[in-house]
């Protein structure tokens, strides 16, 4: 059906390629909160799980209504902006957080021939909008006029420019590998089954972008930038009501982003584990499968958050700097040699 | 008009909007500021023209890693509005001159350089870009990447020299040794009898509630 109505709005000339981007731009925007609000359940309730507890079960049947109670809850907030804050910058920074994490999703593969812009570049694109999110941090720590708020950002900003460096390293190993910036060529080029996955041969490169990807979302156990013990809430300690739903938002869409990404590039994208789901219906390659392995990556997430205790700051650097960035370029020195004389290479490559 | 020179109009007059901004803002931060926005303005103008890798580039280097720290400086050193009413006539002139040189730079590039150039930039934005540039710093200018990779090194150890100069007084966390910490260094467990409530000490406890 999505070749058909493409080959529609196709006939009508430019105007219908607009209309149709326009379509398509809905369909990957509007799901995205929806994705987060579950999260967020989901996060609730597995950690409670985890920690032999219910989490929230009494809104609708079995909690299912609890993220649009919390969703009415934030919008009948009044949104205060404290005094002799910088108000402009103040309003627009929740903005700049959320803005770069929904716009890098227009180059990310959802199937073989689902997606907004098949562009070259595309791994950069995503990379480029992962990068600018930080403004929104900054500015909002900087804009409140406080100090709490200020300290969150500056740590946050410090970690994200760290774990950034890292996660680069680990991307250029995925390009060394498949000789190409586009998606779509690096999710075909893991066709065949769970063993042709990039992540065998490059194992290290996707646990340290894992570990980079929860600490450049800040999330536990890389939460330093809201460290509640210190900094109350860190960046946006000032922020109530709406203007903190959009930050929270903003993460929630990153660490989706993130696992996306990782199951584009390590884990197959929307191929399927073995070659014989092809056979079957509705199990062959496709959607389903990208969202089952992002599910996957996001309860790992979660997982991690029930588990770990926070790091101290300067362990957060230290792992950032001493070891990840070593490994990593250790790691990458190997996929290309390996890559140059492939043949010492089996398996994956 | 085509659409491609709408955008680029578009493009250049906030471009040039927030070039202006730059210079003119009184809040430092706000400076900085305009300044990313003209950067990601540039970004988009190069990818319009094809350059599509430079595009990119240019916003995860500058605006993503440069501008974050640019804005960390600002807001730690706390600089508040300046004033720029007394010196500005002190810089107009050194000001002016640069910016005349520099004008006419771009003049005699524009000049000799539009009709050599377009070719290849049409058939460059046909091509894959990323790839084209990297085969020819890779390929053809290897050894000249390489110098230049190689005098960036030096200048970052030559920074970081310089900062840890003075760092003799300077306390630091030695993980290693942290690590290495035992129980048996920092605890001492002696044995020895326990400890009984005698009568003695009963009457002592009551003597001194009641003082």
């Amino acid at each position: 059906m999505i070749q058909w109505l493409a080959d529609f709005f196709g006939s009508m000339g430019a105007t219908g390629l607009v209309i149709w981007t326009m379509i398509k731009i809905v369909l990957i925007t509007l799901p995205l909160p929806l994705c987060v609000a579950f999260l967020t359940l989901a996060e609730r309730r597995v950690i409670g799980a985890m920690q032999s507890r219910c989490g929230p079960i009494r809104v609708g049947p079995n909690g299912i209504l609890q993220p649009f109670a919390d969703v009415l809850k934030m919008l009948f907030k009044e949104a205060v902006v404290p005094a002799r804050a910088n108000r402009m910058l103040f309003r627009f920074a929740p903005f700049l957080a959320l803005v770069p994490a929904v716009a890098a999703w227009g180059t990310m593969p959802f199937s073989e021939n689902l997606w907004l812009a098949d562009l070259n570049a595309g791994l950069l694109y995503i990379m480029m909008m992962c990068s600018i999110g930080v403004y929104g941090i900054i500015l909002a720590g900087w804009a409140s006029n406080s100090r709490y708020a200020l300290l969150g950002s500056l740590r946050s900003t410090a970690q994200l420019i760290s774990y950034e460096l890292a996660m680069g390293f680990a991307l250029v190993g995925v390009i060394l590998l498949t000789n190409t910036l586009n998606l779509g060529d690096i999710v075909r080029n893991q066709t065949g089954g769970f063993l042709h996955w990039h992540l065998w041969p490059l194992f290290p490169l996707f646990v340290v972008y894992f570990i980079s990807g929860i600490a450049e979302t800040n999330r536990h156990p890389f939460d330093m930038a809201e460290g509640e013990s210190e900094l109350v809430a860190g960046f946006h300690v000032e922020y109530s009501g709406i203007t903190f739903a959009l930050f929270f938002l903003a993460e929630y869409m990153n660490m989706i982003l993130l696992s996306a990404l990782a199951a584009t590039l390590f884990l197959g994208g929307w191929m399927a584990p073995h070659p014989i789901f092809n056979q079957l219906p509705l199990l062959g390659d496709g959607f389903l499968w990208l969202a089952l392995k992002v599910a996957g990556l996001l309860f790992i997430f979660l997982w991690v958050r029930a588990s770990f205790p926070r790091y101290r700051y300067d362990q957060i650097m230290r792992l950032g700097w001493k070891i990840f960035i070593p490994l990593t370029l250790v790691w990458i020195v190997v996929v290309a040699v390996a890559v140059r004389w492939s043949a010492l290479f089996g398996g994956g490559a | 008009m085509s659409f491609s020179a709408f955008l680029f109009y578009v493009l250049a007059v906030i471009l040039l909007a927030s070039a202006v901004r730059v210079v003119s803002a009184r809040q430092p931060v706000h400076a900085a500021l305009s300044l990313v926005l003209a950067f990601f303005t540039m970004a988009a103008l190069w990818i319009t023209l094809g350059a599509e890798f430079l595009g990119l580039a240019l916003v995860v280097i500058y605006v993503g890693a440069v501008m974050v720290l640019f804005l960390f400086v600002l807001m730690m050193l706390d600089v508040r509005q300046t004033d720029q009413s007394p010196r500005w006539r002190l810089h107009l002139v050194p000001a002016l001159v640069v910016g005349a040189v520099m004008l006419a730079e771009i003049v005699l590039l524009i000049v000799n350089g539009t009709r050599t150039k377009t070719e290849s930039l049409e058939t460059s934005a046909s091509m894959e870009n990323t790839r084209e540039l990297g085969e020819l710093l890779f390929e053809d200018y290897l050894y000249s990447l390489e110098l230049v990779a190689v005098l960036l090194l030096v200048g970052m150890i030559a920074a970081i020299v310089l900062t840890h100069r003075q760092s003799r007084f300077a306390k630091r966390q030695e993980p290693a040794e942290q690590n290495a910490v035992r129980r048996d260094d920092r605890l001492r467990i002696v044995s020895m009898q326990a400890e009984t409530e005698t009568e003695d000490d009963t009457v002592h406890s009551s003597e001194k509630r009641e003082h």
